[in-house]
Order: structure tokens, then C-alpha cells, then sequence
């Protein structure tokens, strides 16, 4: 049988059956927003978008999240480049581990950053208190100061991932001719290297920022006063400043046309600039001597007490003494020991909801590559679309849009396991088919045609040959989703309760509460098993070189 | 046991047409080459054999019995692949097995056929290496071992020695023909290498732009190439533009002012106006009387020499030198040139077909 030249067989269901599925679990969803925000009872109505640019109290959010989020996308390459250049050009004592010691600080959950620092530099920190006691004051850490540097000491490591990879592809023959034509150091980097990774940055840039401007955690726990969109649909959806759905979903599109902006535009400027690179010979560190040589270690191992401070801080914590959830002298376990019933919950959740979203998430990974790059054609072409669109929703977002659309009859999700492990699939995806497909077109066409010419069916080919010889790649992508699932906190914020509560969403209830002891400790344990998944990553083969984002 | 019919194939890609209109028969046991330029069709024919590719017209037929729409994986074919294909998670072992297994062969029996396999590649003693510890020479003898375990109807090959290096190439192709001996299947074999296919092949297909130009033996290809695309594509040759001159019943070339050449026995009685004169470099000769020509140059090849010289009508013949001159000949050397007649194709200018006695008429 056959429609318009290409076999029709059981792989044209499978792309029907996940198109509908996607259509009904995330683009509905979104249209569900999307219809919220220009009605109200009486039907349409641009009330929602009208309240927004009325009050500076809402659009002024809007506007601080621009000014932070500029500002930490400029930071991170600041302060990236100079640290990817030196790691790649001279030879740093500890070079390998520092790059995973940069990683885990990636990797570790977000918002434990700006719990840390306000440990730190608030109002009752580590910091504070000792300035004060010689008599210093220090500026506030509350506000825009301290949601930029959160998120840059976050977002920093991101984007330098992205440099060490694409570093890797400059052959060093590039670097000797300009060389021989007289160009060294500072201008070389400069006028030779950024032009060549200028493809990586925008890319890595357009991915802090999506970060930056949709980041709910910390601008929550640090901004106070200084108040990012996140923040603001937050509340309004929860109730704080208006029971106005209608407002939140407004807000919401508004988010979703700035990131899909952004988005837009990298893609038409990295189109038209793509080098096609492979390094022959890649480039060998020099020693360094004298003072050069101490001015790039302060700065590379500078950075790196800085990234790793936080978690540092929240291990130490964890086993303070507290009094009403506030530190007092003293060390123990009490924090763990009081908190063991609901430290058993969050973690059996962490991992039932976990697990599940990634089993998931991997079979629909596999499923949808393999139709993007083997059955290429309209339908699947769609299919690929769609999996990017969480790309450019942020988590909050998704979880809005859940609850919009599966809150009331026929299908109620709202609080159900199933809705967690829905919301966090759905939000992994787009990463989860990109590098899956990046593997699955390495791989040969004819080794699929072997299999069949030697008679093996559809199935038995996928399963018996085509999964196996991917494993090792698909498995290190899944450690790496697994990583971002249970630290993942924004998309399911909306959607738990406490039978679905998981160890992040634990974590901020606990923040949120003021019991910073049982906060630290949860973090000390969701820190550990973050650090487990990494270390059992770069122990599979050739996982260390899968770490994308 | 397997013959295969071809009946007014048909392929098109988005529109563009292929393969127009292919009729070929292929033997039950024959050694069968597609050969041609990159871009002819070949691989396509050999895929929709397969089927990989889908048919727009036309029937393919096993035995008889047309198979269009037999998938791929039920038409019992041992198909090898240019880049050997490999499961790359399987050892040697494994991947020889997996048809067996996929046939549902008992454990045993599986293993007995596969150490034998093995064996007649001589690659037992690597049953248990993984794809990626192999050389490219051993990773294709897997390969072989496993399209034969099966004893499939067909085996089908797609230029599977043109990622071996030149040596191993040889020896190679003398590998795959001993075992399609011994197993005497039908085979269709692809490749753009002329050499290679004369090396292996009962018969071969030549194919240009999706339509098969001449089939037959590689002798007949060589000696009696059906139009100037096989002559000039199968070995090398020098092609003369001439007129056919009719003359008290002869029919004469001048292949230079004064040199007259005889044809009246090869050429066909329609033959007539300008023709094309296939002279490959074998069916010249230095001699001591002849054509008069000027050397261009010599490229001493170790076994022979290769001599390029300009003929008195200014075209340009290379043809090889046997010769043990201590000194090579430079350009403006005087030398005379002895044609065999038997060893001339002619061809019509304008259509390019043969008009050789006997040649498509």
C-alpha cells in the first residue's frame, strides 16, 4: 500500500498517535491559555492585556525582568568567555576537575543558589553578621542585585559548556595562521575565535536567557520588593494580588511572545552563520608563568569558589541547630531527624514521579526522533515542531496550562500523579528529542537496512538493533534529564499536592515557611543525589562529552 | 535457486524520473553487475530489488513471481552494504546469528551455520570482536558471512569493496566471487569500478542515466561495446571522428591523409557518413611503417609506458609501449603507428551506436 510514493506501515501510527497525543496534552492546552486571555465571562474581551499595560505595578515586571535578564545574558558571556579561553589555551592545575566541579554547579537545583546567598548575605547571614560585627555594612543582597547574581553564577557554567565544546571544533591551525600574520593573544581571541563561536553563543545565549526571563525561584525567595513577570503570574494565578485568570493567562502570552521572539531571532541570525569545523589537531595549553599566570588560576578558581559557595553553604547548614526554623549554635542531625517522615515522602516521590516522567520521556524521545530523521515527511515535520514548543514555554507556563485545561470535567488531572509526570515529560522533551536525534542521525540507514533485509520486523529492528546500539548515548541524555527533572521546580509548582509533593517543590514549601533548617537538609539530600546521577554519568562511556542542557 | 525478471521498471524521486523503462533477466546462480557512472540508477535498481525503494510501474519477479509488494524483510535476500552495516552492539558472532535467530533456527543448528559461516571467511578467530575493533577488510568479510548464513534466494551487494584500500580490494573480490561459487547464488552485485566488475561477473549491465546501455559477458562488453558510452566508459580508448567512404563496393576510413583503412568486413552494409572510431591503446603500435605521428609525450608506468602522439590530422592517440628503449621518447620524436582493425569499434557520430556488423541490427 502506498500514499504519495512513500509505505505506509505501522510507524505512520505511531507519528498519527503522538501527533494527537501532543495536540491534546500541550498545543490544547496553550490554545486553552491563549483563549483565557482575551475573554472573561461576557466572552471576548482584551480586559486581561488592558490591566497589564495599566498599572506600572504589572508592566513594570515586564520590564524588570528585560533589564535582569539582559543583564545576567550579558554577564554570563562576560564572564564565560574569558573562563572557557583559559581552560582551553593554557594548562590549568586540576583543568578536569574543575570542569566538573563547574557542571555539578550547573546541575545543582536552582533556587538552592538563592537560598544559599541569602544564608550568606541577607539579612541574618553568614556574611552580614560578621561585617557587622566589625562594623562594615553591607549592601542588600534582596533585590535586582541579588536575583543577578544568582542567576549569573547559575547561568554562567551553561554557556560555558557550550564554549568547551565548540572550542573543541577550532582546529589549531587557525590559530597559527593568525598567528603568523601577527595577531596574538587578546586580538586573536577576539577577531578569530568569537567571530568562529559566535553560532555556540548565540545559541548558549538564547538559552540563558529563555532561562533567566522565565526563572520563578529566585527572583521569588531573593527579589522581595524587586518583582520579575514569573513572580507576578505567580500570584496572580494563585490568588495573591486577583483571582484573575484571565489576567494571569494575558500575562502569560505576553511571556511566551518575548521568548518566542528571542527565539525566532537567533535562528535567523545563527542561520545565516554556521561554520562547518572539524579540528584536526585541537589546540594544546601552554604553560603559563609570572603574574599572567596568577591573574588567570585567581580568576578560574575565583569563579569556581563562587559557583560552588552556595552548595558549600547548604550542606554546612543542614546540620546547624535551629530554633523556629532559624539557625542557632550548635551542630546535629536534628534538622534530618525531625524532618525524616516528610523527607521519606519527598524522596518516594522524587523518584516514582521521576522515574516515570523519564521512562516516558525516553520511549517518546526515541519514538519521535526516529520519525523526524527516518519517515521525514509533513506530518512528522509537524510532529518535531511541536515537541519544540516547551523549548520556548517556560515551566510555568505548561503547569498554567495543564491546570487550565485538565481542571475540570471531563478529564479533572489537577493534583493527580498522573498531571506531575505529564508537566515534567512535557517540559524535558524538546532537549530530550534534540539529542536524540543528533544520535539517531549518526547512525547508518543500512544498519536498520541490514536488519531488515535479514528478515527482522519493524519492531524487532527498533528493539533488537536500533535502541541497543544507541543505549549508551540515549542513556547518558537520560541520567542528564533525570538531573533536571528532580530539581525541576517552576512546572509542577501549580500541579501538586501533598501526596505529589517531590524534594524541590518540598524544598520551597519549606523555604517559603521559614524552616530553613528542614530546607537545608532536604537540599543537602537532593544536592547528594544530583551529585550520584553526575558521577554514575561520567562513569558510563563517553558520558562526559553528552553534557548538554 | 533464484531467476529474476525485470519488466518496464519505472522510478521516480519527487517527480524526476530515474529509471525510465528497465527490462533485464538475471540467471539462477549468475554473477550479475550493475556498473556505471555515480548517478545512473544502479543503486536505485539494486534497492528496489531489494525493497528499500518503492516501484512506480513495472514489475520485479522472483522465480516468476512478481514481488513488488513484498516487504523487504519477507523477499529472503542477503543483502552487503558499503559501509558493512554492522550492529555495532553485536560481536561477529552475533551479527552473523541475528538472521538465523530472526528465522527462528534452532540454537544449535544457528551456531553450527554460523562457526561455519565464519570459517569461509576466515574470521572464526575473531567470533567475538565488536564491529568497532575490526578492520574495515574484516568488518566487511562479517558482513558477507552474514548475508550468505541465511542462504538467502538473493544476494544483493552495494559496492561493498569501495571503502577497502586498493589492495585489500583485490583480494576482496576474489573472496566474494569463491563464495558465491561455492554457495551458487544468484547475486547482483553494484559498483562504478569497471575493473572490479569484470573481475567478478558473469554478466554485466552497463547503465547510464537510468537505462541499461548493453548486457553481456565482460569480454563482449570490452571487445564489442554497443555505442561510444561503453566503449569510452568500460577501459580507455582513443575516439577518431572519420568519414565512411564508399568505394567499388569497399568501405573505407582515412584514418590519415593517404592511410586508408579497409572496414568493409566489420562495419554493417546500412553504415554510412560520419562515424566515431573506438582505437583503444592496446590495438596500437610503434612500427616501422604506418601512420605517421609526432610523440607528445611518454609516461614511463614501470611494466610499460604510456605514449600519447599527435597524428598528421592533429588528433591526439595514447597507446602503450612494451619497448625496452634505454631513453624515452620526447615530444617531436617522429614514430609510425600500426592499427589492428580487429580490434576497431565504429560507431554512427550522431546517434553514438554501434554500426558494427551484426551490432544492433
Amino acid at each position: 500500500m502506498k500514499i504519495g510514493g512513500k509505505p505506509v506501515d505501522g510507524w505512520t501510527s505511531v507519528a498519527l498517535l503522538l501527533t494527537a497525543g501532543y495536540l491534546f496534552m500541550v498545543v490544547w492546552p496553550l490554545i486553552t491559555v491563549l483563549i483565557s486571555s482575551v475573554t472573561n465571562a461576557d466572552g471576548f474581551s482584551l480586559d486581561g492585556f488592558a490591566t497589564f499595560f495599566s498599572s506600572r505595578l504589572y508592566y513594570g515586571t515586564l520590564f524588570n525582568s528585560i533589564v535582569v535578564t539582559v543583564c545576567v545574558t550579558v554577564l554570563t558571556f562576560i564572564i564565560a568567555f574569558p573562563l572557557a579561553y583559559f581552560m582551553t589555551m593554557f594548562r590549568i592545575p586540576g583543568n578536569r576537575t574543575i570542569q566538573v566541579l563547574i557542571l555539578a554547579s550547573m546541575m545543582s537545583p536552582p533556587f538552592i543558589g538563592a537560598y544559599s546567598w541569602i544564608l550568606l548575605l541577607g539579612n541574618n547571614g553568614l556574611i552580614t553578621r560578621w561585617l557587622k560585627d566589625i562594623g562594615l555594612e553591607v549592601p542588600s543582597i534582596y533585590g535586582f542585585a541579588g536575583i543577578v547574581l544568582v542567576l549569573t553564577l547559575q547561568l554562567v557554567p551553561l554557556i560555558f559548556t557550550y564554549l568547551m565544546g565548540a572550542w573543541r571544533t577550532i582546529d589549531v591551525s587557525l590559530l597559527e595562521a593568525a598567528e603568523s600574520m601577527g595577531m596574538t593573544g587578546w586580538r586573536r581571541a577576539l577577531k578569530v575565535i568569537m567571530p568562529l563561536l559566535l553560532p555556540t553563543v548565540l545559541g548558549g545565549s538564547l538559552l540563558v536567557f529563555v532561562r533567566a526571563f522565565a526563572d520563578f525561584g529566585t527572583p521569588m525567595l531573593i527579589g522581595q520588593g524587586y518583582r520579575t513577570i514569573p513572580v507576578l503570574i505567580y500570584s496572580s494565578f494563585i490568588g495573591e494580588v486577583s483571582v484573575d485568570h484571565s489576567f494571569a493567562a494575558a500575562v502569560a502570552v505576553i511571556v511566551i511572545a518575548v521568548t518566542l521572539g528571542v527565539f525566532l531571532l537567533q535562528r535567523y541570525i545563527v542561520d545565516r552563520r554556521t561554520f562547518a569545523m572539524t579540528a584536526m589537531r585541537a589546540i594544546e595549553p601552554t604553560r603559563l608563568k609570572g603574574w599572567k599566570g596568577w591573574g588567570v588560576y585567581a580568576y578560574v578558581y575565583g569563579f569556581l569558589i563562587l559557583a560552588l559557595a552556595p552548595l558549600v553553604v547548604v550542606v554546612i547548614s543542614s546540620f546547624r541547630n535551629t530554633l523556629y526554623g532559624q539557625f542557632v549554635e550548635g551542630f546535629s542531625f536534628r534538622n534530618y531527624v525531625s524532618a525524616q517522615r516528610d523527607i521519606v515522602r519527598y524522596i518516594t516521590n522524587t523518584f516514582s514521579i521521576g522515574v516515570t516522567a523519564l521512562v516516558l520521556l525516553v520511549i517518546v524521545a526515541v519514538l519521535v526522533s526516529y520519525l523526524t530523521v527516518r519517515r521525514k515527511s509533513a506530518l512528522t515535520g509537524a510532529l518535531d515542531t511541536m515537541t519544540m514548543v516547551p523549548y520556548v514555554v517556560p515551566g510555568l507556563i505548561i503547569g498554567i496550562a495543564l491546570i487550565t485545561a485538565f481542571s475540570q470535567p471531563p478529564l479533572v488531572l489537577t493534583g493527580t500523579f498522573a498531571v506531575m509526570v505529564l508537566a515534567l515529560a512535557i517540559r524535558r522533551l524538546p532537549y530530550a528529542v534534540r539529542s536524540t536525534t543528533a544520535l539517531m542521525y549518526q547512525f547508518s540507514p543500512s544498519i536498520e537496512e541490514a536488519a531488515v533485509s535479514l528478515g527482522a520486523s519493524k519492531i524487532r529492528t527498533l528493539v533488537q538493533v536500533i535502541v541497543p546500539a544507541l543505549a549508551p548515548g540515549i542513556l547518558s541524555g537520560a541520567v542528564l534529564s533525570w538531573v533536571t527533572i528532580i530539581t525541576e521546580l517552576s512546572t509542577t509548582l501549580f500541579l501538586y499536592n501533598t501526596s505529589t509533593q517531590t524534594l524541590s517543590l518540598g524544598i520551597y514549601a519549606q523555604v517559603i515557611r521559614g524552616q530553613l533548617g528542614t530546607a537545608a537538609a532536604l537540599s543537602t539530600i537532593l544536592l547528594l543525589l544530583t551529585m550520584l546521577s553526575l558521577f554514575l554519568l561520567m562513569r558510563m562511556s563517553g558520558g562526559g562529552k553528552e553534557i548538554r542542557i | 535457486m533464484t531467476t529474476i525478471a525485470l519488466h518496464a521498471l519505472r522510478k521516480e524521486y519527487a517527480g524526476q524520473v530515474a529509471i525510465p523503462d528497465l527490462n533485464l533477466e538475471i540467471a539462477d546462480g549468475e554473477f550479475f553487475t550493475l556498473l556505471g557512472p555515480s548517478g545512473c540508477g544502479k543503486t536505485t535498481l539494486l534497492r528496489m530489488i531489494a525493497g528499500f525503494n518503492s516501484i512506480e510501474a513495472g514489475t520485479i519477479s522472483f522465480d516468476g513471481t512478481v514481488i513488488n509488494d513484498r516487504p523487504a524483510s519477507e523477499r529472503n535476500i542477503g543483502m552487503v552494504f558499503q559501509n558493512y552495516a554492522l550492529f555495532p552492539q553485536m560481536t561477529a558472532a552475533k551479527n552473523v546469528g541475528f538472521g538465523l535467530q530472526t528465522r527462528k533456527i534452532a540454537r544449535a543448528e544457528a551456531e553450527r551455520r554460523v562457526g561455519e559461516a565464519l570459517e569461509s571467511v576466515r574470521m572464526s578467530h575473531l567470533k567475538d570482536r565488536l564491529p568497532g575493533q575490526m578492520s574495515g577488510g574484516q568488518q566487511q568479510r562479517v558482513a558477507l558471512a552474514r548475508a550468505l548464513v541465511i542462504q538467502p534466494a538473493l544476494l544483493l551487494m552495494d559496492e561493498p569493496l569501495s571503502n577497502l584500500d586498493a589492495k585489500l580490494r583485490v583480494e576482496m573480490r576474489d573472496t566474494i566471487r569463491q563464495a558465491q561459487r561455492a554457495a551458487g547464488i544468484t547475486t547482483v552485485y553494484v559498483t562504478h569500478d569497471q575493473e572490479e566488475a569484470m573481475a567478478v561477473s558473469d554478466r554485466i549491465a552497463v547503465m547510464n542515466l537510468g537505462v541499461v546501455q548493453q548486457v553481456g559477458s565482460p569480454a563482449e562488453i570490452y571487445r564489442h561495446p554497443a555505442n561510444r558510452f561503453v566503449a569510452e566508459f568500460i577501459g580507455k580508448t582513443n575516439i577518431l571522428e572519420r568519414d565512411l567512404v564508399r568505394q567499388d563496393g569497399r568501405t573505407l576510413v582515412e584514418l590519415s591523409a593517404g592511410q586508408r583503412l579497409d572496414v568493409t568486413d566489420l562495419v554493417g552494409p546500412s553504415a554510412t557518413g560520419k562515424v566515431h572510431i573506438s582505437v583503444r591503446p592496446e590495438a596500437v603500435k610503434a612500427a616501422s611503417s604506418g601512420l605517421a605521428a609526432e610523440v607528445v609525450d611518454e609516461t614511463f608506468l614501470g611494466s610499460h609506458s604510456q605514449v600519447r602522439a599527435r597524428l598528421e590530422s592533429g588528433d591526439i592517440i595514447e597507446f602503450l609501449e612494451f619497448s625496452r628503449r634505454s631513453a624515452l621518447w620526447t615530444q617531436g620524436d617522429r614514430v609510425f603507428l600500426e592499427v589492428d582493425t580487429d580490434q576497431l569499434t565504429l560507431f554512427d557520430a550522431a546517434s553514438g551506436v554501434s554500426v558494427m556488423r551484426g551490432a544492433g541490427d
